[in-house]
């Protein structure tokens, strides 16, 4: 089995147009025993090997090692020369709950709310699975992805989708993964001051532990009022208990002080997202053991909160010991869902400014699956996980590197995206409009 | 991490991002201050007594450039690997600076010519591992007037107050002190066009800058180098005035096509009196006078254009009007009509992969720079961004991969035009910039590697012969005056 890009690409079409002319490319049913062998491998859990091989079955993978014994019946893809890693995770994304950021009805990743709080606002309720942007960035090497609601003061739930073939509910690994929330942007929230978004926050969480508490006499109509919906502060029940995180946007160092003190205050879990300047409190921040997840393609002043944007903020975190997951931070082009593949720029660009290869590696892959709690699944090359592996050309964060084969749950990614489909028709001129 | 009152500002700042505009809140009012504006633009001076350039004039130059080279010494960057732009890779050659130009570029590191070019007192560098390409060029920025940290005070790109603002010029919104002009230059962009927005269908002059320290633009101002005009096509101006039109793409032809009607008959009028100079000249008008010297062509069109039917028609009403577009910006959909582009000799700038946003930048495709330089047209890449454009060199490289994945033999010798001397053509500079070639500016970029690595950074960057840039050294990291006391000073490396 030696399918490249193109030749994939080819199958698919001619499956697509047997199959009736299926927009959308399928997965081929392809769920059996493969040996990925003679790549450079590199499982994240643990050290790079040479010469490795890994061994999927069932859309798990069974073995990875220099010595893994191949079955007979195996299908073999030759990745001699090829870096083999697991598939890239991209923690913020709007993958799948945005089609055309101009287009509002395309657009499902901000609730209206109330006064703020959407916390009961489950973003992967609108995930579309067909969305053609998923084959992007599933070619682009990306198989997990973190899709989060965005806007007001407690925007909604995040979730952690795979990259599959099949219904919104079969691709989530974890949802709710993460309460999305901020600290510091009083104009987003529609407030007036920073003090009075925490005092919202403090509100909310307040009311959600007297809630979990009460939750007889709440039905009961025996509590005082609270100051969000029944569902909303349901949702904020695991948050207030810490055992879901919650994920603060905030930039300023003073905001992500604040971020850990209400944190440490009421006892919850949290993951700090943005945080331009986060490398000012890096060693609070390993302290408290909280993660981060930011870019390394920004150093503008964009804000009075940004003032200390930096490329350096993802490596210097690593190197104080916090917890570091990368994002698209560049801020333009759509990299949140039309360029979500992307992220292995970012990658190379953390390792331009001071951060180590691996951690960049382990900041798209596992990293981002153990902030989310889906390490188990995802993020790392060993047995018992999903089988989702790519092989690349050559070192990932490079330019000129490409996946040349990309698995999810055990199965070979194929067919077009529409940008494929695009060059397909105009690569001659004038374009022949018979072709399919 | 995007938030949503950050994605909101943005919307008609720079030209194509419109996130959030129909999200969760409605689009934003274009930006404007109605109280300051008022009828200031309308020049009806008086025949008597005016000031030099106070007559409509082809080439009137009533805002000057006073840009001087910063001192320079003549500087030898030798066992290099050379990305010329206008020729091969020279692997282990050797490039002299002395007195502002290119005075040597040879492939023999070892050159007795380099002595003798350079002189006794020269800066030797050694590019051992290292490679020297031409000074970048980003034709489409808006550095300046829209200056980070983005507020409504620093808002100076869109005169969104009427669909047709000829008369508005760039390099009067431009802020010298903007923080991201030193983050661009750190990029290796020596020569940047700052552009309008792209709100209305004719958003003012452009400003050709160098990026250098100054106290006022005039002392970024590229000597000599001519106008451009900016206009837009499609999605931008009829959002912004869906109100009172245009609201629609037809709207949007007409409302070009009405402005062209006028500034034949005022450019008539001009060159009648300037014939003889008899009598009173006629009245000047500001934005006409900018569009009379369009069809002079002494003033290039740059023009924000996604879609190729789009782009079809601007060139047809060129024709009609006889004047050209120097070349589409953004050109999203360029791969589609590159025959068309190579034909009539139309630039297009344009993103590695920027799309998504809007319905037309729907089809982008990652191979369109190198689709658009196959069919023979000028094909190159533009940031319309403070954070691209930082690492046009990334974006060209993906650009490049892009292209050979369609099966498009892209070299690197190929690529580097991209950011260079196609630019620099774009701007009608290719005969001073954008190629290492003996006569030169010497603007100059020493990369750590190969710049088309995702690990490759400047090293030291050049303007006209000057050492402007110096990673390894603090006391060339230009900062700005906002940068003092508001960001912190990570000069010298991390923490």
């Amino acid at each position: 089995m030696q399918p490249t890009r193109e030749t994939m690409r080819m199958a698919a079409r001619s499956l697509a147009f047997v199959a009736l002319g299926l927009a959308l490319p399928a997965l081929p049913a392809a769920a059996q025993t493969i040996a990925i062998t003679g790549g450079k491998v590199f499982p994240v859990s643990g050290a790079p090997i040479d010469r490795g091989t890994v061994l999927i079955r069932d859309g798990k993978i069974v073995a990875v090692g220099a010595n893994v014994t191949i079955p007979a019946d195996a299908q073999r893809v030759d990745a001699t020369g090829k870096w083999v890693t697991p598939g890239f995770v991209n923690a913020a994304t709007e993958l799948g709950v945005q089609e055309i950021q101009a287009v509002a009805d395309t657009r499902d990743e901000f609730a209206e709310g109330k006064d703020g709080i959407a916390a009961g606002f489950r973003v992967v309720d609108g995930f579309n699975p067909r969305s053609p942007r998923i084959q992007q960035a599933r070619e682009d090497g990306v198989t997990t992805v973190g899709v989060l609601p965005l806007g007001g003061i407690v925007a909604g739930q995040a979730a952690i989708v795979d990259l599959s073939d099949g219904s919104a509910a079969s691709m989530t690994l974890k949802a709710p993964a993460a309460m999305v929330g901020e600290i510091g942007d009083a104009q987003q929230a529609d407030l007036g001051a920073r003090g009075e978004v925490v005092e919202r926050l403090r509100a909310l969480i307040e009311d959600a532990k007297a809630y979990a508490r009460n939750t007889q006499a709440y039905d009961r109509a025996q509590t005082r009022p609270f100051v969000a919906s029944r569902l909303d502060l349901e949702a904020m029940v695991p948050v207030v208990q810490g055992k879901e995180p919650l994920l603060v946007q905030a930039d300023r160092a003073s905001d992500i002080e604040e971020a850990l003190a209400l944190a440490k205050e009421y006892g919850l879990k949290i993951i700090i997202g943005g945080g331009a300047e986060a490398w000012m409190v890096a060693d609070e921040l390993a302290a408290a053991k909280v993660p981060v997840i930011t870019g390394a393609m920004n150093n503008i002043p964009n804000t009075f909160a940004q003032l200390g944007n930096r490329q350096e903020n993802a490596g210097l975190l690593r190197k104080a010991g916090v917890d570091v997951a990368l994002m698209g931070n560049a801020g333009g082009g759509d990299e949140e869902a039309f360029n979500v593949g992307n992220i292995r720029y970012e990658a190379g660009n953390a390792v331009a400014y001071g951060m180590s290869w691996n951690d960049a590696l382990r900041a798209v892959t596992l990293a981002p699956a153990q902030i989310f709690g889906v390490a188990d699944r995802v993020g790392s090359l060993a047995p018992g996980r999903e089988a989702n592996v790519v092989v690349w050309s050559g070192d990932p964060f490079e330019f000129t590197s490409h996946a040349d084969q990309v698995f999810i749950r055990g199965k070979l990614a194929t067919g077009e995206s529409r940008r494929d489909l695009l060059v397909d028709r105009y690569k001659t001129l004038p374009p022949n409009y018979d072709r399919p | 991490m995007r938030r949503v009152a950050l994605a909101l500002a943005v919307t008609v700042l720079a030209c194509a991002p419109a996130k959030g505009s129909q999200g969760a809140a409605p689009a934003p009012a274009p930006q404007r201050m109605a109280s300051d504006t008022g009828q200031t633009t309308r020049d009806t001076s008086q025949v008597a007594n005016v000031g030099p350039g106070a007559l409509s004039l082809p080439n009137a130059d009533p805002y000057p450039s006073t840009y001087k080279p910063f001192p320079s010494r003549p500087t030898v960057i030798k066992n290099v690997t050379l990305l010329t732009a206008a020729g091969p890779t020279i692997p282990h050659g050797a490039i002299v600076m002395k007195e502002g130009k290119i005075v040597l570029v040879t492939d023999n590191a070892n050159d007795p010519r380099i002595a003798q070019a350079a002189g006794s007192d020269a800066v030797v560098i050694d590019g051992t591992g290292k490679y020297v390409t031409p000074g970048i060029v980003d034709v489409h920025s808006h550095l300046g007037v829209y200056a980070a940290p983005a507020t409504q005070a620093s808002s100076d790109g869109n005169e969104a107050t009427n669909p047709a603002t000829p008369y508005v010029w760039a390099e009067h919104s431009v802020w010298p002190q903007d923080p991201q002009f030193p983050r661009q230059l750190a990029g290796g962009v020596t020569t940047e066009q700052i552009l309008p927005g792209s709100a209305n269908l004719f958003g003012g002059r452009s400003a050709i800058l160098k990026v250098v320290p100054s106290r006022t633009v005039q002392g970024m101002k590229f000597p000599g180098a001519k106008y451009g005009l900016k206009m837009a096509c499609g999605e931008n101006p009829k959002r912004v005035y869906e109100k009172r039109g245009p609201s629609t793409r037809m709207g949007n032809m007409a409302g070009y096509r009405e402005e062209w009607i006028k500034a034949e008959q005022y450019k008539r009028k001009w060159d009648n009196w300037l014939k003889d100079r008899k009598g009173p000249p006629p009245e000047r008008d500001l934005g006409l006078e900018t569009l009379a010297e369009v069809l002079r062509g002494n003033i290039y069109v740059q023009m924000h254009c996604y879609r190729a039917d789009e782009m079809a028609q601007v060139i047809d009403m060129s024709h009609e009007f006889g004047y050209k577009v120097r070349a589409f910006h953004h050109a999203v959909e360029a791969y589609k009509i590159a025959d068309l582009l190579a034909k009539e000799g139309i630039g297009a700038a344009m993103w590695a992969d920027w799309g998504g946003f809007k319905m037309e930048a729907a089809d982008a495709v990652r191979p369109n720079i190198a689709l658009v330089a196959k069919a023979g047209a000028r094909a190159m890449i533009h940031s319309d961004d403070p954070s691209g454009t930082q690492r046009l060199n990334q974006e060209v490289a993906k650009a490049m991969a892009a292209g050979r994945e369609a099966g498009i033999n892209v070299t690197e010798d190929e690529a580097v035009k991209w950011m260079t001397i196609n630019p620099a053509w774009a701007l009608g500079l290719d005969d001073k910039i954008g190629s290492l070639v003996q006569g030169k500016n010497a603007d100059v970029v020493l990369w750590s590697g190969d710049p088309f690595s995702v690990y490759t950074k400047t090293d030291k960057v050049w303007i006209d012969g000057a050492l402007l840039f110096d990673r390894s050294d603090p006391t060339h990291q230009w900062r700005t005056d906002f940068d003092l006391g508001y960001v912190p000073d990570t000069r010298g490396g991390t923490k």
